[in-house]
């Protein structure tokens, strides 16, 4: 039997989509980024991951993501288990499973508003017409659809950047920092937004924020201090 | 304020040594090539002024006949009545096969004639020994290497102040050589004339004054060979400077959040500018000091090759040395500042018009597609300018002028065209990741166009050239086996052998016909007029281009005479024109034949109406027809039995061979630069990738966030760049082909006086596309490699928040 330092289970619906057990994470030349860091997340959860800069977060984010490699414990998503997948089967989880909202949007900058709404669902083969128009509408998108990344506004990205995660109709969305690139209002306008079209999806949510304001929004919330949960 | 300025800037090369390594190596390339061919052609026209200074034929007037040779007799009148002139003849000597020329001058008349003078003083001869008996001759040592063994020749005297395969001797001993009597080819007129002395018009009316500038003709009829040289030079050194556009431009990209951080923190804008102008002079001088030394290696290799070109196309004296000069490494700084200044100066116009205030880092995607229409209406303008400017002009410079305006607008039309192929690819992609592939492909093409237009200009000029020479080719090897229809070609050792040996094979062969030819004057340039016999050989065989009826027939009843394409060309001479080549010795044109190869003038006539006028000619050299099975059998038998050297016996196939090898060294240079010019275009498409490898990751990252594997984003990096080169590839081809064209059809005109039919060499063109598409694979591998392998970390890295 291990002993856990420390383990967060956040208990919403029955069953449970991701588990993270007892994760480790050190970059080569540095100290410790996550250590023994567990966290579970049922069907249709939101939760906020909170701290400092430096403390982990994102790292987190981006193990959950399939976007990087731990060096100890395991996480597991649906009937995935991480360990168990290599490049091919991480690139098809994220295909599939799980959507990931940026900061920065990281939007395709040679591809159409519309083409970047579609483009993830289209590679996951879940391309739903009647769900992106529904998606490009709630976000506002509709008069936007034939122009470049490069021509829209901050708020605007994002609001492409969120419809394509959610087009996909994800297991799990996550977001890092999302509206930390944008003002008050914008930022309230977006996560309002974001946080009704998740549960519209039935989608579970981890989400990354400095913001006390939008954790609050969320129904759990955790912190993340120098690498493990407080 | 400079120092830290200094240093910021500096921080960034400091970061990215990979970009300054590519600039130095742009830079490098594109002095190196150009320098490499200056260097050959001021190589080359420093050894005609030598050859010039040294006979100093290049100060001299000169009095030349209007047709034929000026009688010994005029020169006594001249000298009579006050003239200082000196007497020169001059003609081609053959000995074993190789062409002599024989310059005989009147050294009584002008005993100062600087080579002479060097001689007396480097080696001890008295300039008095060369003109008693039994005289001197003068020449290189590589060339007596070859003439010790002519044992009734006159002493030899080894200088180094005598042009390579020339002999220089006094007028009476060269008489001798040639046979030539009492015969003069043209007068110097010596310095220091009295000032009393009647007019020319006055004592010699037919004779005509030619000025010192009009009488180099080495330098005449080289230039179009140096001028095509210099073209491939400047090609070279034009795709050389893609890359320095692409490195400056991305540098300068990448350092706008600093410049605009700088001047925020209150460094003058004109402070700024003025510090980026000189780091790339410092960049200037430094690349064009290694491309100095680059280019000194190629010259050194490929000037033997110039040199036995020159020597045998244009019979030039070239040496095959080469020598540093300033004014060399003065120009090729030059070249490389100036070249510098016109790559960056986009680059340094936008910081110096950079607002303050402007949104950082806004990216290239819409604003620089806008540019594109605008770029292919300056393209085209280039391209029907080049050709209105032919149209009014005309001539060679007309014609360099327009293959550049055709070159240079089709690489600006080019991105235009790929933009088009590749939006037409978008609208018809089904997939997400094609559509994605498509429209990346798109987004690159800003970062990539230059690369792609130096590739496109590179594989022009290779199918272009490479056409150009292929065409050649196949006609001169079928116009040899015409011309060269004799199965043996023999040479006596003096004339009352000849004849013995033209009666010798009377009895033993199908035909002896006779080589017999002089050299005269027509338009103050030589004019060879060969004498044939009536034989169906010629009339068999001969490669006529244009002709009247019964050509042969005229020729044989010496009413007529044919001429080569060269003399037709220069001249505008054509059948049913007239021609006189001696005075009051004129002959009807009956036709034209093709003459490759051959700088000079010629012209055949009727051998009895050639002998009639100059019955002293050489009869030393005859084609002998014979059955092609006993031909060996039958030189064999000429050797042993009138105990020639074996050289002197040369059968249709070693001449075929011989002349084959001459061609081949001919396009030796040309094919070099192409290969070169081809490197450099490679290595501008992996220049260009690894520059915009930093570029590339924020567009390929959410890609690979959104499921796409690295391998396969791996394989995609480098389809796309295949995809691209192939692309530039076809659009590459009609301009190759439009190239090629012109080449034949104005340049090689211009430049050679002969034209020829253009064949197309599909093949060759395959392979060409094929190396293209290898090139930039292999530029696309490196890139594609760091994605597969290198660590998530690198691709994370564009997601984080604190970039």
């Amino acid at each position: 039997m291990h002993h856990y330092p420390f383990k967060q289970t956040i208990k919403g619906h029955d069953t449970m989509l991701l588990s993270v057990d007892r994760i480790s994470k050190t970059y080569p030349g540095s100290r410790p980024v996550l250590q023994n860091v567990s966290i579970t997340l049922g069907q249709g959860d939101t939760l906020a991951l909170t701290g400092e800069s430096g403390s982990g977060k994102s790292t987190l984010l981006n193990l959950v993501a399939a976007l990087d490699e731990f060096d100890e414990g395991e996480i597991t998503l649906g009937t995935k288990t991480y360990s168990m997948l290599n490049d091919v089967g991480r690139a098809e989880l994220r295909r599939t499973q799980v959507a990931l909202v940026f900061q920065q949007f990281n939007l395709i900058p040679s591809l159409t508003v519309k083409q970047n709404l579609s483009f993830h669902a289209r590679l996951g083969n879940k391309n739903g017409p009647e769900w992106i128009a529904h998606l490009t509408e709630r976000l506002g998108l509709e008069a936007l659809v034939s122009r470049y990344p490069e021509q829209l506004s901050g708020g605007q990205q994002q609001r492409v950047a969120i419809g394509r995660a959610l087009a996909l109709k994800p297991a799990l969305l996550l977001a890092d920092e999302p509206t930390g690139n944008l003002d008050d209002t914008a930022s309230n306008a977006v996560m309002t937004l974001m946080l009704d079209l998740v549960r519209e999806t039935g989608a579970a949510l981890l989400l990354v924020t400095h913001s006390n304001a939008i954790a609050a929004q969320l129904d759990h919330r955790i912190h993340l201090a120098g690498g493990r949960i407080t | 304020m400079i120092w830290p300025v200094l240093s910021a800037l500096w921080s960034h090369w400091r970061r990215h040594t990979n970009q300054l390594i590519t600039l130095l190596t742009g830079l490098a390339l594109a002095t190196g090539l150009w320098s490499a061919v200056q260097a050959i052609n001021t190589e080359a026209r420093a050894s005609y002024q030598r050859a010039n200074a040294q006979l100093s034929f290049g100060q001299l007037d000169r009095l030349y006949p209007t047709t034929g040779s000026i009688p010994l007799s005029r020169y006594v009148d001249l000298r009579r009545n006050g003239w200082q002139v000196a007497a020169v003849l001059t003609d081609t000597l053959r000995v074993s096969g190789h062409s002599y020329d024989v310059l005989g001058v009147d050294l009584l008349a002008y005993p100062t004639l600087p080579a002479i003078a060097e001689v007396s003083q480097t080696v001890g001869v008295a300039p008095v020994d060369a003109l008693t008996a039994p005289g001197r001759l003068f020449m290189r040592p590589e060339t007596a290497q070859n003439l010790r063994k002519q044992g009734s020749w006159p002493p030899i005297i080894e200088t180094a102040s005598v042009p390579l395969d020339t002999i220089l001797t006094d007028i009476g001993v060269a008489e001798n050589l040639l046979n030539r009597k009492e015969q003069i080819s043209y007068l110097l007129v010596l310095p220091n004339q009295p000032m009393n002395r009647p007019s020319l018009s006055q004592i010699a009316p037919e004779l005509r004054r030619v000025a010192t500038q009009g009488t180099d003709q080495t330098t005449r009829l080289t230039d179009s060979f140096h001028l095509n040289l210099t073209a491939f030079g400047l090609l070279s050194f034009a795709v050389g400077l893609f890359i320095v556009h692409g490195t400056v431009g991305l540098a300068f990209e990448q350092r706008r959040g600093m410049i605009r951080t700088l001047r925020a923190l209150g460094v003058p804008l004109r402070l700024l500018t003025r510090i980026l102008l000189a780091e790339l002079l410092v960049c200037a001088l430094v690349g064009g000091a290694i491309g100095l030394g680059l280019g000194y290696v190629i010259a050194g290799i490929l000037l033997p090759d110039v040199a036995a070109t020159l020597r045998g196309l244009y019979s030039a004296p070239i040496e095959g040395t080469l020598s540093l000069r300033p004014t060399w490494i003065v120009a090729g700084f030059g070249m490389a500042i100036c070249g510098t200044l016109i790559a960056s100066f986009q680059a340094l116009w936008r910081v110096s018009r950079l607002p303050l205030l402007a949104a950082p880092g806004a990216h290239a995607w819409v604003s620089k597609g806008v540019d594109r229409p605008i770029q292919a209406i300056a393209g085209m303008g280039l391209i029907l300018g080049g050709i209105s400017i032919f149209g009014v002009l005309d001539g060679l410079i007309a014609g360099f002028i327009m293959l550049a305006g055709i070159m240079i607008g089709t690489a600006l039309l080019l991105p235009w065209c790929l933009e088009q192929v590749l939006k037409f690819g978008q609208g018809r992609a089904r997939s997400p990741l094609s559509e994605w592939i498509w429209a990346d492909m798109r987004a690159q093409l800003s970062g990539l166009s230059l690369a792609m237009m130096a590739l496109m200009l590179a594989l022009a000029a290779n199918i272009g050239v490479g056409t150009m020479v292929s065409s050649f080719r196949l006609t001169f090897t079928g116009w040899l086996n015409q011309r060269l229809a004799s199965e043996l070609y023999v040479t006596a050792k003096d004339d009352v052998q000849g004849a013995k040996i033209a009666m010798w094979l009377s009895t033993r062969s199908d035909a002896v016909l006779p080589i017999r030819a002089s050299k005269l004057q027509f338009q103050n340039k030589p004019l060879f007029v060969y004498g044939i016999v009536d034989d169906s050989t010629y009339r068999d065989n001969w490669p006529l281009i244009a002709q009247t009826p019964a050509v042969w027939d005229k020729v044989a009843a010496g009413q007529g005479l044919l001429i080569n394409e060269q003399l037709a060309r220069r001249e505008q001479i054509w059948p049913g024109d007239h021609i006189t080549i001696l005075e009051n010795w004129t002959f009807s044109v009956v036709g034209v034949y093709s003459d490759y190869g051959n700088p000079t003038a010629q012209a055949i006539i009727s051998l009895p109406s050639l002998l009639n006028h100059l019955p002293d000619l050489p009869n030393q050299r005859f084609g002998v027809r014979v059955a092609p099975d006993k031909a060996t059998a039958l030189a064999n038998d000429l050797i042993t039995r009138f105990d020639l050297p074996a050289q002197a016996v040369v059968n249709q196939g070693d001449l075929k061979a011989r002349s084959l090898s001459v061609f081949n060294k001919t396009f030796v240079v040309t094919g070099a630069l192409n290969v070169l010019t081809l490197g450099v275009a490679g290595f501008a498409i992996l220049t260009s990738m690894l520059t915009m490898w930093t570029q590339r990751l924020p567009q390929v990252a959410p890609v690979w966030a959104l499921g796409i594997t690295r391998k396969q984003l791996a394989k995609l990096e480098i389809i796309r760049s295949v995809a691209l080169a192939a692309m530039t590839a076809l659009l590459a081809l009609p301009l190759g082909l439009v190239l090629a064209w012109v080449l034949l059809e104005i340049i090689n005109v211009e430049a050679f006086g002969w034209r020829l039919p253009m064949h197309l060499f599909p093949t060759d063109w395959l392979i060409l596309g094929l190396v293209a598409l290898c090139a930039a694979s292999i530029a696309a591998v490196l890139p594609a490699l760091r994605l597969k392998r290198g660590p998530p970390s690198d691709l994370l890295k564009v997601f984080t928040n604190d970039r």
